[in-house]
């Protein structure tokens, strides 16, 4: 099966135009650049962006990590490493730390990344003006223009309709005070990591055929109002019912016994990175793991 | 919690494609390539068209492998055309130099060349056909053999394989205008992606690659209200067009110096909509605009509405989502929409999450506003 595919599956020309794409992109910190984005094994709207970004960018040195929604083991995470580590034979990890790129739905980790790493988050909607302008060419020009009143205005009404911003994940962001940028759908808890984030981040939307990017050091501010702030989601009291962690995103959960809501870390290699560190030298080992 | 377990995902993942297998396998029949290629003209036809991928043999392995689902054949063509390099391009291809096999004109009664029905369904009582529950392989060799020396014997002179086009007919009589030919290379959407205002040339190669299903839904609601048109099939021809690429030593560009690397069966249509032309003093003629549809193999819907939709998209001013070209050049494709729509099976723990962290505080809100609405009445 594997000598029917190139090295990281693409042709080298393939990677070599998409690398072009990135490149341009990193320049132009969250301006979208469109490219030939190609049809790829796994779904469209399954983290295609993300995984031609991968592709293109890694070697037979790279250390590899893949989350989604937070896990390392979740369905689409797995699949994805497993169809990298087929075509290009690289090692995988689950620590953020170790990993030279870090593949991510709807995440950035909760250990702070260094300089050097590059994480690739996956993206289902690349426009953050399609909202209120469904049309690709209006938006286009509202871009050039910086012309974003629309998206103060689509604030305004929610704070006037539910009294708060009722953005859910996704909460745009200004990059570098020139363009507004859909930041994936992290949760509003993870807009403040991109940031002058020390590492090189880069955002790929294969449906929509759009690569952006953050590079180190960038200004990122979510969108908001000085007498209405940007908020993030609060777990206010509550801690991990498994590594006692707070002030991490959570994962609400039912527990079948009881009916109640417990909460874990959404984050499960940073959860099992605490609960290593929590248990005493030679101690048993944790059968919820 | 099924399927996001904080570990063992991947072991249920194996099983999981286990248990495909299984469902593919379960009933001991293995299913012969060749059988696939043999019988299932229109599906491989129809997947191949969908795939921008021509190979009856690839698009038959496709289909084994995806249980004969379209959408999942043409998913796993169109990751397997991702890794293939552009080695020639080929010369344009005249569908006037079509080796012919059906050809019909609704406009003419009589054609130039003549009308040819060839093989088609079209005519047929879609009546059950119990007999093919015990068709035999004898039985098939007999009517072979039967149907190979009735065409022989038969003393009618053997048309011409190539017929001139209606649509010259009609340029000819000054009912259509005549336009020039335009070589310019064709943009490639696969290249360089869709920006718009889009080209005709990305238009019609979205349409060409779109899903047959939609492609005719779109095209059923621009004739059906959401449109202006009442075209005519000016011309509907099926069969073989020959592909010559340019000799990749010399670089020659001279047509003697190329080479014919193969046929590839496509289907034609050249739709006529009449409209109202407003000329000097106001004087009002009526001419014809023409719609362009062609789509790998025999799939004679699918190229009638890829007609209808160009010349919708033609119209300019969007006043119908027909005519919208984001509307209907984005939402066609069957890899696009069949993987958003089946991405929303993945887990979106945390993205609802945070949404209904904002449902919970605006129902705080709510409250607290109610609170003070209370006191105000009080």
């Amino acid at each position: 099966m594997k000598s029917h595919y190139n090295f990281a599956f693409f042709d080298e020309g393939s990677k070599r135009e998409i690398r072009r794409a990135t490149l341009k992109a990193i320049a132009i910190p969250g301006y979208q650049v469109p490219f030939a984005s190609r049809e790829m094994p796994i779904a469209r709207g399954w983290g295609t962006g993300g995984l031609q970004l991968t592709l293109s960018l890694i070697g037979k040195e790279d250390v590899l990590k893949v989350i989604d929604q937070g896990s390392d083991e979740s369905v689409n995470a797995v699949n994805i490493k497993k169809l990298v580590s087929h075509t290009a034979g690289i090692r995988s990890t689950e620590e953020t730390e170790e990993a030279t790129i870090i593949q991510s739905r709807h995440r950035i980790p909760e250990v702070p990344l260094k300089s050097g790493q590059i994480l690739v988050l996956q993206v289902p909607m690349p426009e953050p003006l399609r909202v209120y302008e469904p049309s690709e060419l209006e938006t286009k020009k509202l871009h050039a223009e910086k012309e974003y009143s629309g998206a103060w205005v689509m604030l305004f009404e929610h704070i006037m309709k539910y009294g708060t911003a009722a953005t859910g994940a996704d909460h745009p962001v200004m990059v570098h005070n020139r363009y507004v940028m859909a930041p994936s759908p992290i949760p509003r808890f993870d807009n403040p990591k991109m940031d002058h984030s020390k590492a090189l981040i880069l955002l790929g939307a294969g449906r929509e055929k759009k690569i952006y990017a953050v590079p180190p050091y960038t200004r990122v501010k979510s969108i908001d109002f000085d007498d209405s702030p940007f908020r993030v989601e609060s777990f206010e009291d509550k801690s991990c019912r498994l590594c006692g962690s707070t002030g991490v995103f959570m994962d609400e959960i039912v527990d079948d016994q009881s009916g109640e809501a417990v909460y874990q870390c959404n984050d499960t290699s940073y959860c099992l990175a605490q609960m290593n560190k929590n248990m005493p030298v030679g101690g048993t080992s944790n059968e919820q793991v | 919690m099924g399927y996001v377990a904080v570990k063992g995902g991947t072991r249920a993942i194996e099983e999981s494609i286990k248990r495909l297998k299984y469902e593919r396998l379960k009933n001991g029949t293995v299913l012969d390539v060749g059988q696939i290629e043999g019988g299932m003209r229109s599906l491989i036809d129809q997947v191949m068209s969908e795939s921008s991928l021509y190979s009856p043999l690839l698009a038959s392995l496709a289909i084994k492998q995806a249980e004969g689902s379209p959408e999942e054949a043409v998913f796993l063509l169109r990751a397997y055309r991702s890794t293939l390099p552009r080695k020639h391009y080929s010369r344009v291809a005249e569908p006037e130099r079509m080796r012919v096999e059906r050809r019909i004109s609704a406009s003419f009664k009589d054609i130039p060349g003549g009308q040819v029905l060839g093989a088609t369904t079209d005519y047929t009582h879609r009546l059950l056909d119990f007999e093919l529950m015990s068709e035999t392989e004898e039985a098939v060799q007999r009517w072979l053999s039967d149907f190979y020396e009735d065409s022989f014997r038969s003393d009618e002179k053997v048309p011409s394989e190539y017929f001139p086009k209606v649509l010259d007919y009609l340029r000819k009589e000054g009912l259509m205008e005549i336009c020039e030919i335009d070589d310019t290379e064709p943009d490639d959407v696969t290249k360089k992606s869709l920006k718009f205002p889009s080209s005709r040339s990305q238009r019609l190669q979205i349409l060409t690659r779109g899903q047959t299903g939609a492609v005719t839904s779109l095209a059923y609601a621009v004739i059906r209200g959401y449109g202006t048109l009442h075209p005519t099939v000016g011309e509907l021809r099926v069969g073989s067009l020959p592909v010559y690429i340019d000799d990749p030593v010399n670089e020659s560009q001279e047509e003697e110096e190329s080479y014919y690397i193969g046929d590839v069966k496509v289907s034609e249509a050249e739709m006529l909509v009449p409209v109202t032309v407003e000329k000097e003093r106001g004087i009002e003629e009526v001419e014809f605009e023409v719609g362009y549809g062609i789509c790998y193999g025999q799939n004679e819907t699918k190229a009638i509405a890829m007609g209808i939709l160009d010349n919708s998209l033609e119209q300019g001013e969007a006043r119908y989502p027909t005519q919208d070209e984001e509307f209907v050049l984005y939402h066609i494709d069957s890899v696009e929409s069949t993987g958003f729509i089946s991405h929303l099976k993945m887990p979106h723990y945390v993205t609802f999450q945070s949404k209904l962290d904002s449902a919970r505080k605006t129902k705080q809100t709510e409250k607290v506003r109610e609170g003070q609405k209370d006191e105000i009445t009080l």
